[in-house]
């Protein structure tokens, strides 16, 4: 479940959703923007994320670029999780 | 003093005015406040703030529920109702109005709030389901209504004309007010009490505003480039609204005239603000009042510190105002106050009546570094000194309601 195929499948899958797009439609260097995510979209699938994977995302919606979590594309979202997943089992 | 011809506009005068937030329990302490430039924001303390990640706001403090309300009047008054009451009740004795009379069927009440009783919503909700009991006080309906307030004040003043409560978000005060406003200044009412208050600051009102992310963890910093979201404050704002020939012909003092409002919606977003929106109600506010930018002395920002809200006011405003955008001055007290929500734009409407009257021009404090898209006179950090003839006062709420109301010295 926590290899890293899993999380980035269910990553996608939660992006997807938000985008209303098949999951296959959602490439790693695709940003959020170019999928059609506005910041509620965002804001929604951080919530969805962080449920998810029982972890906390810290993201302030008001500098979203300053924030820790790096959402400027799929695959910097999916590393994001990852670290934050191997952080709290550290 | 003439007699002015049915059915022509009225002038509108304040009459009294009172307050409890953070910064102190009535106007005097709050303009006090005001000019030394002091924040009352700081740490949250209430049941399960541990569970929170948001832990700062301008929590009204030393506050003492049984030293102004008795046992029975405290199972029936929700936080936000007694914030509204004393209020009132210094705005009342101010003006000097006793509605007991005639006056009472021409006088009414109309208070702004966005969540009404949430403390009562949030203690009783935890009684049901997280301690599992079954009974919960017979008073919650009574006490968790958005239009509570308004109605006890009505009650306890004898204001029997028009009565209600307005509920737009964080613009639900300046609605209130520009609709008492515009019932004194159509000659419906002789006087009316108006508003806001909010108490919000409870685990679950602060859990759900956590969700959207926008809050600060430290600091409420409007205009400044580092800031980095809103912080919630808790009060009320109420003021007497009258009649002017009345007052004057009873000699009452006039803290100032109420001279114009306008309201516009963005008809665009759920939270995200638009400068055309905001504009249109600046510009709406300056016909209505008659007024040329160049009159216009200081403007209460609406300035949550948000940075989709202050970059998006600032345009609005230098755009409204044209080449006087650099000379007038604009300044966010929630930078001391907190966000008050449904009661802001009454606390807010004080620092208007101090510029007019006193003089003296509260500052936007908490202010760190200039922002190129809020390039404004934001007022940064120390209070100043300045005759203001007219002040407006801005609040553009989620789902882009917004409300723009227009005071001038008396």
């Amino acid at each position: 479940m926590s290899d890293s195929a899993s999380v980035k499948d269910r990553v996608i899958a939660i992006i997807a959703e938000q985008a209303v797009l098949d999951p296959e439609q959602v490439t790693l260097d695709s940003s959020l923007e170019d999928l059609g995510i506005d910041s509620l979209g965002l804001v929604e699938s951080i919530f969805a994320i962080e449920e998810a994977f029982d972890i906390s995302v810290p993201f302030n919606a008001n500098d979203p670029s300053q924030s820790e979590f790096d959402i400027s594309s799929v695959a910097a979202i999916v590393a994001a999780v990852e670290k934050l997943i191997a952080g709290q089992t550290a | 003093m003439t007699e002015a011809r049915p059915g022509a506009p009225r002038r509108v005068a304040i009459t009294g005015a009172g307050t409890i937030n953070a910064l102190g329990h009535d106007v005097a302490a709050t303009f006090d406040a005001f000019r030394e430039g002091r924040c009352g924001i700081g740490e949250l303390q209430f049941r399960d703030v541990d569970r929170l990640s948001i832990r700062i706001g301008g929590q009204v403090r030393d506050y003492d529920p049984e030293a102004h309300f008795n046992r029975q009047q405290i199972a029936l008054y929700d936080r936000f109702t007694q914030f509204t009451l004393l209020a009132a009740r210094q705005a009342i004795d101010q003006s000097g109005l006793n509605f007991n009379g005639n006056l009472g069927y021409e006088a009414g009440v109309v208070l702004g709030t966005a969540a009404g009783g949430m403390n009562t919503w949030d203690d009783n909700y935890r009684l049901v389901y997280e301690e599992g009991k079954n009974r919960v006080h017979p008073f919650v309906v009574p006490k968790l209504m958005n239009s509570a307030a308004a109605s006890h004040v009505s009650m306890e003043w004898n204001l029997r004309g028009p009565s209600f409560t307005v509920s737009t978000a964080c613009a639900s005060s300046n609605h209130a007010m520009g609709l008492a406003f515009q019932m004194v200044r159509s000659g419906a009412c002789k006087a009316m009490v108006t508003g806001g208050s909010e108490a919000m600051l409870t685990f679950g009102g602060i859990k759900a505003w956590e969700g959207l992310r926008v809050m600060s963890r430290d600091a409420c910093r409007p205009f400044s480039a580092n800031r980095n979201g809103m912080v919630q404050g808790e009060g009320a704002g109420v003021f007497v609204f009258e009649d002017w020939d009345h007052a004057r012909a009873r000699g009452a003092d006039i803290l100032a005239e109420v001279i114009g409002f306008a309201m516009s919606s963005d008809a665009s977003d759920i939270v995200m603000p638009s400068q055309q929106g905001a504009e249109r109600a600046i510009s709406g506010c300056l016909r209505d009042a008659r007024l040329n930018p160049e009159e216009v002395g200081y403007i209460n920002a609406h300035g949550t510190g948000t940075a989709a809200n202050d970059k998006t006011e600032s345009a609005a405003v230098a755009h409204a105002f044209g080449q006087h955008a650099d000379r007038v001055m604009i300044s966010s007290t929630k930078s001391m106050h907190g966000h008050i929500i449904g009661g802001t734009g009454a606390v807010e409407l004080l620092a208007c009546i101090l510029a007019l009257r006193d003089g003296i021009v509260a500052p936007t404090v908490g202010y760190e570094e200039p922002d190129p898209e809020c390039a404004l006179d934001v007022v940064p950090n120390v209070a100043r000194e300045a005759r203001v003839e007219v002040a407006l006062s801005n609040a553009f709420a989620f789902g882009g309601l917004n409300a723009v109301i227009a005071l001038r010295r008396a």
